[in-house]
């Protein structure tokens, strides 16, 4: 992929949206509870609130990324550190989670995040490497923006 | 102007830069009507019908006028010339997919299914940093487009032949002269009244370096002195039934296409070839001017994966260079392409070995001189040093390998559009288009006329003679055309229900 800094946010906030929700919803429903008092809407408060800080906190991320692509000829982001960048993105989640932030989610349960994140950053990697090209025909060639 | 029949052209028709229906009746020549016109047929050609395809345009309202009865011919003819037979892997990604515009599944993906084995697959996702990148087979690439070609109906909106030139219409719209293959057409020219014209006429020509043609034409022989565009397989045998010596000149990838098949020779076929490589200059460390913007140079080679780096395609520097002008464009142009060529690693080893054992040796200067040897029937060139020493080369063969392209205007059709069609030059001597393609200069009335290829290096957009480049330029063009009513937009349910019949091998 060759992102300008504008088509990875866009990017980001529409692969969250199209991607990441709809699998946050079934993931919630056929994840086992990590308690026998864990709800539905337990589970949904920790992973929607974990999306939104992948759209949010990512705009950050996506400024780093940007900035250590300058130091690449090809000015280019290569699948895989598309992949790779999901462990420090996931860890800053769990420790945002973890803390409260924006609000309290009460117990996360560790195995669960990592599932759900695993998952999410997996399904996001695979679409954006080419499946949404097939709906978006000019997004590869405008560094990933749609607008 | 005077009454002639003769379905020829005058001098008198072709003196007048703007052409009525009138005219052409006088002369017999003979008027078809069509929306849209391509020349060329070639691969710019291909992505350009297969995109106005897609996008719903039926292929009665399409006319394809080309010398070659496939798409890919030119390209194959040149490619195998240049050593690269079906199994070699070209110089483009995984991505620049020609027979699928949206680019997914890419070549990697379909040789592993085909294949049955993952490794494709791995190393698409693993460039280039554990692996180096993807680059396709050259006989997938024309199955493929083959495939693509009998679906969108490319055979129907063929017509086979040599167009003359392009001429305004007076009223608007533009007439393509064509001269069609003998016995398909009842007078020697046509006359096609187009509203959209789109020039896809690939490389004008081939050029030598003039110290070559020179010795060329002097001492008559064309058989020692050789440009790598051209058939020279010749050398190759030579090669094998005896010891020679050869001198190649220019180090693009059309060098290190030459290096390779002379050295697997050597290592294959007990071939006993020495190698002189001639360099005019050479990088050493890297190009560029910080951390940011610079690339490696190595022995006299310039690495980069592709021709140019990969975000010209469709990343920040595609948006950089949109914004450039004037001297400023030509030399980020210059920056980021100029000669280079692939860091292979298969190649470098080639190199490495035989710098070692000494049948691969480099040399630096610029050519004085090149005549036949004294004593022999080798050639002799003759070079200034770096440091003005003299030096001379001599060798069985010399191979031109610098890929130099001719000016435009040694191309008839474009000659005649920079006289009387409107048409000028961008910085780089090209042809000067828009961001989106269209000709500076030809509009007239509602009448467009678009270009795509290495004729319009120095515009807008680097990557014009490559794959992907080929097909944005498809897109930009495209969707010109269709703000113009030709055409449909290609929004998300059109491109999603195209690629699903694309999937299944189903007419658009
Ligand atoms: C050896 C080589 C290797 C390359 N490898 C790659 C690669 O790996 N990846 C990549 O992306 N790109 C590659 N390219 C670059 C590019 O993709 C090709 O050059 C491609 O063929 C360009 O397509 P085109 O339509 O511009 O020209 P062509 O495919 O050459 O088609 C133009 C056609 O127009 C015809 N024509 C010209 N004038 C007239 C006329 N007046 N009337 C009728 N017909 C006319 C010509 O005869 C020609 O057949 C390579 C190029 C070369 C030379």
């Amino acid at each position: 992929m060759t992102p300008t800094l504008s088509g990875r946010i866009q990017s980001r906030l529409v692969l969250v949206a199209i991607v990441g929700i709809p699998i946050a919803v079934v993931l919630g429903l056929i994840l086992p509870r990590p308690t026998e008092t864990t709800t539905l809407g337990d589970m949904y408060r920790v992973f929607f609130v974990a999306l939104a800080l992948v759209a949010i906190v990512g705009l950050v991320w996506e400024l780093i990324w940007h900035g250590l692509q300058q130091f690449r000829w090809e000015k280019d982001w290569p699948t895989l550190f598309g992949l790779v960048t999901g462990v420090p993105e996931g860890i800053v989640v769990w420790l945002l989670l973890r803390a409260g932030v924006p609000i309290d989610v009460g117990d996360v349960d560790g195995s669960t995040f990592v599932i759900m994140f695993a998952i999410t950053w997996i399904a996001i990697w695979l679409v954006a490497n080419g499946p949404l090209q097939v709906v978006f025909i000019r997004w590869r060639f405008q560094g990933g923006r749609f607008f | 102007m005077a009454a002639q029949t003769t379905g020829d052209i005058t001098d008198a028709l072709m003196a007048d830069s703007v052409w009525t229906d009138a005219d052409l009746d006088a002369h017999g020549i003979p008027r078809w009507s069509v929306p849209f016109v391509t020349i060329g047929g070639g691969i710019g050609s291909f992505a350009m019908v297969d995109a106005l395809r897609v996008a719903g345009v039926d292929p009665s309202a399409m006319l394809v006028l080309s010398d070659l009865d496939a798409p890919t011919e030119t390209y194959e003819h040149l490619a195998t010339n240049s050593q690269i037979p079906d199994h070699e892997r070209l110089r483009s990604d995984s991505g620049s997919v020609l027979d699928c515009l949206w680019g997914w599944p890419g070549y990697a993906l379909r040789e592993a299914i085909t294949k049955r084995r993952p490794g494709p697959v791995w190393q698409v996702a693993t460039e280039p940093i554990l692996s180096e990148y993807f680059t396709p087979q050259a006989g997938q690439v024309y199955q493929s487009v083959h495939r693509e070609a009998a679906r969108i109906g490319w055979h129907t909106m063929l017509r086979k032949g040599v167009v003359r030139t392009v001429r305004k219409r007076a009223g608007g719209d533009y007439f393509v002269l064509f001269t069609p293959e003998p016995g398909t057409a009842p007078t020697k020219r046509v006359a096609i009244h187009a509203r959209f014209v789109h020039l896809a006429v690939g490389y004008p020509g081939v050029r030598f370096l003039p110290d070559l043609q020179a010795y060329r034409e002097t001492y008559d022989d064309y058989r020692s002195v050789v440009n790598a565009y051209e058939p020279h397989n010749h050398v190759y045998e030579e090669m094998l039934r005896r010891p020679t010596t050869v001198l190649v000149r220019g180090s693009g990838i059309v060098a290190s296409r030459v290096l390779q098949r002379i050295i697997d020779d050597r290592e294959q076929h007990g071939a006993q070839t020495q190698i002189i490589h001639l360099f005019r200059s050479y990088p050493q460390g890297w190009q560029g001017d910080s951390r940011m913007f610079r690339r490696p140079s190595r022995r006299g080679w310039t690495y980069q994966a592709f021709n140019f780096p990969k975000a010209s395609w469709g990343g920040q520097l595609r948006y950089q260079l949109e914004g450039l002008e004037g001297e400023e464009r030509v030399a980020f142009i210059d920056a980021v392409g100029g000669t280079n060529t692939a860091p292979r690693r298969d190649w470098q080893r080639q190199l490495e070995e035989g710098a070692r054992d000494g049948f691969y040796t480099q040399a630096l200067g610029t050519v004085d001189a090149v005549e036949p040897a004294k004593g022999s029937t080798r050639v002799a060139t003759t070079i200034r040093t770096p440091t003005d020493g003299i030096g001379v080369l001599e060798a069985d063969f010399i191979l031109d390998a610098t890929g130099l392209e001719a000016e435009i205007e040694e191309h008839r059709v474009l000659r005649d559009l920079l006289e009387h069609g409107g048409a000028g030059r961008n910085v780089k001597g090209r042809l000067d288009v828009e961001r989106n393609f269209e000709v500076r200069g030809t509009a007239h009335g509602d009448g467009r006329m678009y270009a795509s290829g290495s004729i319009t290096l120095g515009g807008y957009y680097a990557g014009v003679d490559s794959f992907l480049g080929l097909q944005h330029a498809a897109l930009q063009i495209q969707g010109a055309l269709a703000s113009q009513g030709f055409s449909r937009r290609l929004g998300a349910l059109r491109s999603t229900s195209q690629w699903l019949k694309w999937a299944r091998n189903v007419a658009p």
